[in-house]
């Protein structure tokens, strides 16, 4: 019996990613990372920023993400994120930008307890990232 | 009649204006690909988001503690629009067909005896609600800075709406935009966004038994937000695409009819040519004859 299942990303620009040989992701979701592999329980859920790793026969990729909402279902599973970037080819100076505008975000003194809590959590992979 | 040097001035003058329509066509056949391309593109998001929320709002049993985003505040007394127009003029009918529709809502509103408040997006549509609505509008956004339509953009708009429902601006919100149909029709559309119109179809989706990481409430909380910016931004989209594809036909009319003013003035020129030669010759002629 085959392990893989189909995985398909989209940003609001265009469909990022599309693959049907992938044998295991795992996202960071809010509570915690998850690990799908095939044949997982229908799942909705929704991403705090950080990697995307996924496994599939041709290889392991690694994407960074800003947001995002997953669901999975019938062994198909679609993230929807506002901001992705492929770890391979990633530009360091917008990993700092994003970096630096999260920072100044957090100096903000009027932003929720929830919000603080994302943004701490971004400029951390950030920086595990640079 | 116009002298022979007029008529040349003003053929050149519109075989000049001739020139810059059909450049202008042109531009805006490259562009309308682009945009038509990014409005195909940006379908997957819309739709697949729309999907996750008609499933999770499916699976919501206690409508009365749904989020308000979502069933909205309860009440119908002030509307809030959001009129998305083009920050560029010549694009033929675009923005008129947008405002003809908006008005017509507006005055609805207005006769329900209900308050109207407006935003406008894009420079031209503020221009023509001034006049009338000048104290409707709350606020105008312009993104006439942005080469492209982009999600931040849009989602700027969203963030926009969202904090007035907030601070209960509001009770409905709806949005209007032109629809990309084809290059020569574009539908003018209101869609409610706030509270999120459900059709029938999506009940059946209920059966399906989703696991929910956090909770359903709090996902659906997250989303809704989100999915008022993914709407704008499928609206920014269809609405460029329909204003390169109107600004293209406008344009092509204007390179005809100026082709067609050409013919005329030409005609007319070569006219008043002749008429000039066959005076100098009568006037030659019945002066050899009289000597």
């Amino acid at each position: 019996m085959s392990e893989e299942y189909s995985l398909e990303i989209v940003n609001p620009e265009k469909s990022f990613l599309l693959k049907d040989d992938v044998t295991e992701v795992v996202v960071p979701a809010y509570e915690g990372e998850i690990g799908i592999l095939k044949d997982h329980i229908s799942i909705i859920s929704f991403l705090k920023p950080g990697i995307i790793k996924v496994f599939s026969k041709s290889g392991e990729d690694s994407y960074y993400v800003n947001d995002g909402i997953i669901e999975f279902k019938n062994n198909n599973l679609s993230i929807l994120t506002s901001l992705i970037l492929n770890l391979k080819d990633i530009d360091k100076g917008k990993i700092s930008e994003i970096q630096k505008s999260a920072e100044e975000e957090l100096g903000n003194s009027e932003i929720s307890d929830q919000e603080k809590y994302l943004l701490d959590q971004k400029i951390e992979v950030l920086k595990s990232i640079n | 009649m116009a002298s022979l040097d007029d008529l040349k001035k003003r053929i050149s003058s519109v075989k000049s204006t001739q020139k810059i329509t059909k450049a202008m066509k042109m531009v805006a056949a490259a562009k309308l690909r682009r945009a038509q391309e990014s409005a195909e593109k940006g379908r997957p998001y819309s739709d697949k988001m729309n999907n996750i929320i008609l499933n999770l709002s499916g699976g919501i049993s206690d409508i009365e503690n749904a989020p308000k985003l979502l069933s909205g505040t309860g009440e119908d007394k002030i509307h809030l629009c959001v009129v998305m127009t083009s920050d560029r003029g010549l694009c033929g009918g675009f923005n008129t067909n947008i405002i003809k529709k908006a008005k017509l809502y507006f005055q609805k509103i207005l006769d329900e005896g209900k308050t109207l408040k407006i935003i406008t997006v894009g420079t031209k549509g503020y221009d023509q609600l001034k006049r009338v609505y000048g104290d409707n509008i709350i606020e105008r956004i312009s993104f006439k800075e942005s080469k492209n339509v982009n999600y931040f953009d849009a989602d700027k708009v969203g963030k926009t709406v969202i904090e007035k429902f907030e601070n209960k601006e509001f009770d409905v919100c709806v949005i209007f935009y032109n629809q990309f149909k084809n290059v020569i029709t574009q539908i003018p559309q209101e869609q409610q966004i706030i509270p999120l119109k459900t059709t029938d179809e999506e009940i059946n989706s209920s059966d399906d038994n989703y696991e929910f990481e956090p909770e359903e409430d709090e996902i659906l909380s997250n989303l809704l937000p989100k999915n008022i910016s993914t709407q704008i931004f499928k609206a920014m989209l269809e609405n460029s695409a329909s204003e390169q594809g109107s600004r293209m036909s406008a344009m092509d009319n204007a390179t005809r009819n100026a082709g067609e003013m050409v013919d005329k003035l030409t005609i007319e020129y070569n006219r008043s040519r002749q008429a000039a030669i066959t005076k100098e010759l009568i006037e030659i002629i019945s002066g050899a004859e009289s000597l």
